[in-house]
């Protein structure tokens, strides 16, 4: 790792030393073949890394291993601030920029991510600790598919006309709103970015983003790929905790907008900032998805069981670090033990291990606390006689990795008043229970304060239909999970949220409606 | 009757030296994703309370509260607040210390 505190300024692509020992020495070496990892990272304001004006530092934690993997700007109010003056500099110029020129830089972030995609997925695993090949195969062609995505819909984008009558019209534009926050989760620190990043820029506005404090490094090794790309000021990342520099960002009378990722608290808290300023703000704040199988699945024995089974075991993706995942499953008493038997023996197979290892599927935790909580989630689910089907237990691996912070995946049995059935333990556990009729499926599924996201598997139309309409969430996945194509629009009822992420509606989520009203009569009104 | 809410001796201590360092202090238990179903530690006045809020205890002289309809669905446990090291993605107090808050939860005696 190098030890170099002040930054190239222009797109690096030199060798640097490494750090470490064992599996992971030879994961970083890699890492530094492409680019330095720094020691020390600093804020990303203006087009220039910069240091803290109090000269606070954090350490970031890799938690694959639990060591500390290098320090990051510890900001307060008036780093964020000097963020604020940067993006004000630069919005007007990139509001009024040309919609064919800023879609040519998103695309041309999109490159160079592609460019350097096994490194940007290398980092994330070591700042994250999720699978390498997730990084690789979801999060990276995601994100990078989302600026792609972006610069097409703003291109494509256009105002209305409204012709009133003979002579008078209404015109309207589609305005940036000038300068906006953004504060992002831990879970996918590029590609929860990249969601909010790229509608932001794509429709013309200026950012300040505060990555999670728990995985901040990979959003400034991004900013150091792309920042030559960029106008100064157009994409500002300052670091830090939410108090000190969250709170003076989402509290900030100069921003226009405010975007959250995380949980009810907080999104209350960042409502109540935004209502100091009566600016808008959207919120995704997580869920208790079920994912729900009928007994149709398992009339046939052929390829669809097979994918059923494996949507059973999608609530370990990420760790279970997604805020849809699909954590309760609901199961059709008829093929009840059938279909349990089988998927607890598909979540048994899931591969734990080495997260730099391409044919590992989950990784660690991203962090002790998470771990710590997880674990509290196994405690009240069997006190409260939920039946452990497999896993319920930390997972110890060896070597480089015995500090890392692992979880078997893990399959409960109960009914859904139990506490792990109602809040989301975003960890790989999943809480399994039967239902008899579709109106009881339908019940349990809508007995959630949540609605983020929902799996319906049916070989039947109609049933597929009407508990897609019925289910009240925003993302019904029908026959299918996990899937988070750009062009599909993401987003929760209930105490899941506000508003939408993904899919070109999200332009309107940054940008303001001007309406021009103009009159090409020449008669005055006769009024007075 | 038996309290809700308890707090470990080394949470005890945590929000004590919060106390010292930014006055009267409170908890709000999160729900939801991320950071969730965690206490979150905040200055009395900084999170604004509202008639969805039900105030389920006090732990070391701070009132402790959660939103009424979260509390329906825990009502039949109670809580100790503890402390691990880590650090929340979030605006509670003691994220800058490296430590975290964190539930531990056991059944009401029926």
């Amino acid at each position: 790792m190098s030890s170099a505190q002040v930054r190239p300024s222009a797109a690096p692509s030199h060798p640097g030393p490494i750090h470490e020992s064992g599996s992971f020495a030879a994961h970083v070496k890699t890492l530094e073949r492409t680019i330095p990892l720094h020691a020390r990272y600093e804020n990303f304001i203006g087009g220039e890394w910069v240091a803290p004006l109090k000269g606070g530092y954090f350490e970031n934690i890799s938690p694959t291993t639990g060591q500390v993997i290098c320090k990051i700007a510890r900001s307060q109010a008036e780093d964020v601030e000097r963020a604020v003056d940067a993006a004000h500099a630069a919005a007007p110029a990139w509001g009024r920029t040309a919609v064919a020129e800023r879609a040519r830089v998103l695309n041309r972030i999109a490159d160079r991510m592609e460019q350097y995609l096994p490194f940007l997925a290398a980092v994330e695993t070591y700042d994250n600790g999720k699978p390498i090949r997730e990084t690789n195969l979801a999060d990276m062609p995601l994100a990078v598919d989302h600026f792609r995505y972006f610069a097409s819909c703003v291109r494509a984008q256009e105002g209305s006309l409204g012709e009133l009558d003979d002579d008078t019209v209404a015109y309207h534009y589609h305005e940036p709103l000038g300068v906006v926050g953004q504060i992002i989760p831990w879970n996918f620190p590029i590609l929860m970015a990249a969601w909010k990043l790229a509608p932001a820029l794509a429709a013309g506005n200026a950012v300040i983003i505060k990555p999670a404090e728990q995985t901040p490094m990979s959003l400034l090794v991004f900013a150091e790929l792309v920042q030559d790309l960029l106008p100064p000021g157009v994409l500002n990342i300052v670091n830090g905790f939410g108090l000190e520099a969250g709170k003076p960002l989402a509290s900030n009378p100069r921003i226009a907008k405010i975007a959250f990722t995380g949980e009810t608290t907080t999104g209350r808290l960042i409502m109540q900032y935004a209502s100091e300023n009566i600016i808008p703000v959207t919120l995704e704040l997580g869920g208790k998805s079920p994912n729900i199988f009928f007994a149709d699945v398992m009339r046939e024995e052929d390829d669809f069981v097979d994918k059923a089974l494996e949507g059973f075991a999608m609530f370990a993706l990420n760790q279970g670090e997604v805020c849809t995942c699909p954590s309760r499953a609901l199961v059709q008493r008829s093929i009840y033990d059938r279909f349990m038997e089988r998927a607890v023996k598909r979540v048994e197979k899931i591969r734990q291990g080495d997260p730099y290892d391409m044919s590992t599927q989950i990784g660690a935790q991203a962090s002790n606390d998470q771990y710590e909580k997880i674990l509290s989630y196994f405690d009240i689910g069997r006190k409260e006689g939920a039946k452990v089907l497999t896993g319920g237990v930390a997972n110890k691996l060896s070597g480089d990795l015995a500090g890392g912070y692992y979880i078997k995946p893990t399959v409960f049995e109960g009914h859904n008043k139990m506490r792990v059935f109602q809040e989301e333990i975003f960890g790989p556990v999943v809480s399994a229970t039967v239902f008899d009729t579709q109106e009881q499926a339908l019940e349990i599924a809508n007995d959630t304060l949540y609605g983020l996201g929902a799996g319906i598997w049916t070989r039947d139309l109609n049933t597929a239909y009407r508990f897609g309409r019925g289910i009240k969430a925003g993302r019904v996945w029908t026959n299918c999970y996990h899937a988070y194509p750009a062009h599909a629009a993401f987003g929760g009822y209930k105490k899941s949220g506000i508003g939408r992420e993904t899919h070109k509606m999200m332009l309107d989520h940054y940008q303001q409606t001007k309406n021009v009203l103009v009159s090409y009569g020449t008669k005055a009104l006769g009024f007075f | 009757m038996e309290d809700r809410v308890s707090v470990s001796e080394p949470a005890r201590q945590l929000i004590e030296e919060l106390k010292a360092a930014h006055g009267p202090i409170m908890f709000h238990l999160s729900g939801g994703c991320c950071d969730g179903s965690a206490p979150m530690c905040f200055q009395v006045g900084e999170f604004k309370l509202g008639g969805v809020d039900e105030k389920v205890g006090e732990i070391a002289g701070c009132e402790f509260w959660m939103a009424r309809e979260q509390f329906k669905l825990w009502a039949h446990t109670k809580w100790m607040v503890d402390v691990v090291p880590g650090r929340g993605a979030s605006f509670s107090l003691e994220a800058p210390l490296n430590k975290r808050f964190l539930i531990r939860s056991d059944l009401c005696a029926a």
